[in-house]
């Protein structure tokens, strides 16, 4: 029996297992949307076409699935494009099928008619635009393939109206063929010998693991590693939750707003075993100092990863589950000789590190201090393995420094791309894909206001994210870096004219709470977990606190700014 | 230093803005390319001609690679290859300096693929050097216009039949 493209796009996503989709109509999906009600399938009706996409994002991060996102032509598909380029930033699943005009009018700058295929190459791992009803399928079927698969990442599937409209034979393909792809997944002994010959003559070794570690579920894999090789373990913003933060080897983030430990440990590294990361500039600070002394071991699935920024030793290509899965083998076969007293000098010297200058602030009796609020959020939720979300800036490094992660998928940050708006759709993809968690997204007066249209999606489905806005009014890390390198010339960062959030909370039939001293911020976070709806807290926070210690750009990650 | 990459693609719609993208997004200069399908219908063959120090070749070739409609990368660094460039040469070619332009095309063993009263249009194949050498004889009596094809290049086979 012959199907229209519509129906071939429910069958293909049930083939895939997908339960959710978040989008917003329009004229050119409107076949799809008609046939929508037939299919066992929840959609999430969004307010703004980025915030599907990153509601998508955060429901890949924090569930591991693929996230689906379902817009229209033209304007529908460009609003996508910075959530699309959040997801590929952070190499994060997700697949958005956009709209288009008929095939006939490709091309004639028809009505709500954009190149969207071409505006988003360079930031998708891969994208189509399907021409012929009885290709759609196969599309499909590779589009979750590739976004799941190897280096994870956004695909966009571009669907013309006329396409959709047609009829084919729809056989849901089992094989995929695909010549120019073969991701390298699993990594060469011979490499991960090597590694392991390096890491056995290291005194000072340091394990520097990213979103890589999360991706490919080897949280448990990197502790055990870091355990069996008493080997200090840091993460990158993306990686936290990758390694359970109380831990006696933890060294906290490292980089631009890294822990001085971390950044210490890493600077007087012999041995830096990176996993699932790859040198960003934030991390690196100044290239020629980063690591000056250490040999380096990466293992990355993406091979373009490798000796990007940083000459590496030991490249190992492969997913790193695999890797460390295969270099336990060979320490468990192999156990390092004397390794207690060959380890304590460096974890003595860590430990002083640790005391001499530890993440700090003081919480006087006037004004709420921003990472105060952050660490009473995580004394009082962290019993209910909530899931944080966070915005981009100040809010976002509190969130890293001050709220300690214990488990993967915990988290949810744009670590790479750095998109303010993202934390409460982000949030609220989570809590579609976890109804009874707690999801928590920690945000900043600033951020908040980019994608705040979404709260009306929450309270709609019955998505109850809680959001605690840092309320400095400031886009507060520009305004960091106006008071360290700019000479305090607080240039268009001012947000005092903001609209009153517990009003606004109201206006769109969430919960609105509201802290200004130090002693309400219990009972409001307490008031917010117990409401059982969105809830939006104002948390005003003292106006000019900088997030500590800093690094400023281009500098080595030694010159920290500690005060 | 200059490099040369083959790469075999898929022949697709929107493959060559991808593997153009690539290049402009990162920053890395094209210097040549030319396309062109081969004897699989489905596949087109990439004749590409870039600069870059070592670690800027090794990012593009893996870059390369990533692409997903990118089947194969062949690093010419790695191997011996034969390359060879077309140029067609519009040289004026007046009663006095005819015989001249023809002298020179007959040494390159280019052809004449044109004539008019006072222009002489030649085809001439060869290596760089070679396309070069012509083009700085034919410049003094006078190039009107030219148009070079780049590089293609082909890796050379074994010149041992032993089997193994």
């Amino acid at each position: 029996m012959k199907l229209t493209g519509a129906q071939i796009f429910f069958e293909s996503l049930k083939a895939e297992g997908v339960e959710v989709i978040f989008g917003l109509p329009g004229g050119a999906v409107i076949d799809i949307y008609d046939e929508m009600p037939k299919h066992n399938i929840r959609h999430i009706l969004v307010r703004h076409e980025q915030g599907a996409t990153h509601m998508a994002d955060g429901y890949a991060r924090a569930t591991g699935k693929v996230g689906v996102c379902l817009v229209t032509s033209g304007p529908g598909a460009t609003n996508t494009v910075t959530g699309i380029a959040t997801a590929y930033c952070d190499s994060i699943p997700i697949v958005v099928f956009t709209g288009q005009v008929p095939t006939p009018l490709i091309g004639n700058d028809a009505f709500q008619e954009a190149d969207i295929v071409g505006i988003t190459r360079p930031c998708t791992k891969h994208n189509y635009l399907v021409k012929d009803v009885r290709d759609l399928a196969r599309i499909i079927r590779e589009a979750f393939f590739l976004a799941r698969s190897g280096r994870p990442g956004p695909i966009l599937v571009d669907l013309p109206k006329d396409v959709i409209a047609s009829k084919a034979e729809f056989k849901y393909p089992k094989n995929i063929s695909m010549k120019g792809y073969k991701p390298t997944t699993e990594a060469h002994m011979g490499q991960i010998k090597r590694a392991y010959a390096t890491i056995a003559k290291s005194k000072r070794p340091v394990i520097y693991a990213g979103g890589g570690v999360i991706l490919s579920s080897a949280a448990k894999e990197l502790k055990e590693l870091g355990e069996r090789l008493k080997c200090p373990v840091t993460t990158t913003l993306m990686g936290l939750g990758g390694f359970p933060a109380p831990h006696e080897l933890w060294l906290g983030m490292l980089g631009m707003h890294g822990t001085f430990r971390a950044n210490m440990a890493v600077a007087s590294a012999d041995m830096l075993i990176s996993i699932g990361a790859r040198f960003d500039d934030r991390v690196t600070g100044k290239l020629d100092e980063f690591a000056p002394s250490a040999k380096i071991i990466h293992i990355d699935i993406d091979p373009t990863s490798i000796s990007k920024n940083v000459r590496v030793d030991i490249p190992i290509v492969g997913d790193c589950k695999d890797a460390l899965k295969k270099l336990l083998q060979l320490v468990k076969e192999n156990p390092l000789e004397d390794l207690e007293k060959q380890r304590q000098p460096w974890l003595d010297q860590i430990q002083k590190w640790k005391e001499t200058y530890p993440l700090a602030y003081e919480q006087k009796n006037d004004l709420i201090k921003p990472q105060y609020v952050v660490e009473m959020l995580y004394k009082l939720c962290k019993d209910k393995n909530p899931i944080i979300s966070t915005e981009v800036g100040q809010n976002q490094m509190w969130a890293a420094q001050y709220y300690h992660y214990s488990e993967p998928r915990t988290l949810l940050t744009s670590g790479g791309l750095g998109t303010m708006g993202y934390g409460m759709p982000a949030a609220i993809g989570a809590q579609a894909g976890f109804p009874e968690r707690l999801v928590i997204d920690i945000a900043g007066d600033g951020s908040i206001q980019m994608c705040i249209q979404e709260l009306t999606t929450a309270v709609e489905n019955n998505l109850p994210v809680k959001v605690a806005i840092l309320n400095n009014q400031y886009l507060g890390m520009v305004r960091q870096w106006q008071q360290l390198f700019y000479e305090r010339q607080y240039c268009a960062t001012c947000l005092k004219m903001a609209p009153d959030f517990v009003k606004l909370a109201e206006a769109y039939g969430a919960v609105g709470l509201r802290a200004t001293k130090p002693n309400e911020v219990e009972k409001v976070i307490l008031e917010a977990i117990a409401t059982p709806r969105p809830v939006l807290m104002d948390f005003v926070v003292n106006p000019e606190e900088c997030v500590y210690p800093m690094v400023p750009a281009g500098a080595a990650t030694t010159q920290m700014i500690l005060v | 230093m200059r490099h040369t990459l083959g790469v075999l693609v898929e022949n697709q719609p929107g493959v060559l803005s991808r593997v153009a993208g690539l290049f402009s997004g990162r920053g890395f200069n094209i210097e040549s390319l030319t396309v062109a399908q081969t004897l699989d219908p489905l596949v087109s063959h990439i004749t590409l001609v870039t600069t870059g120090d070592e670690t800027i070749m090794e990012q593009i070739v893996k870059q390369l690679n990533k692409l997903v409609n990118v089947i194969k990368v062949i690093d010419f660094r790695e191997v011996k290859f034969v390359d060879r460039e077309m140029a067609l040469i519009k040289v004026k070619a007046e009663a006095h300096t005819r015989a001249e332009v023809l002298r020179i095309v007959d040494i390159f063993r280019g052809k004449v693929v044109d004539v008019s009263p006072n222009f002489l249009t030649v085809e001439v194949t060869g290596d760089e050097g070679k396309i070069q050498a012509i083009l700085d004889l034919l410049a003094q009596l006078g190039i009107v216009e030219v148009v070079r094809t780049g590089r293609v290049a082909i890796a050379r086979s074994k010149k041992n039949n032993k089997k193994k």
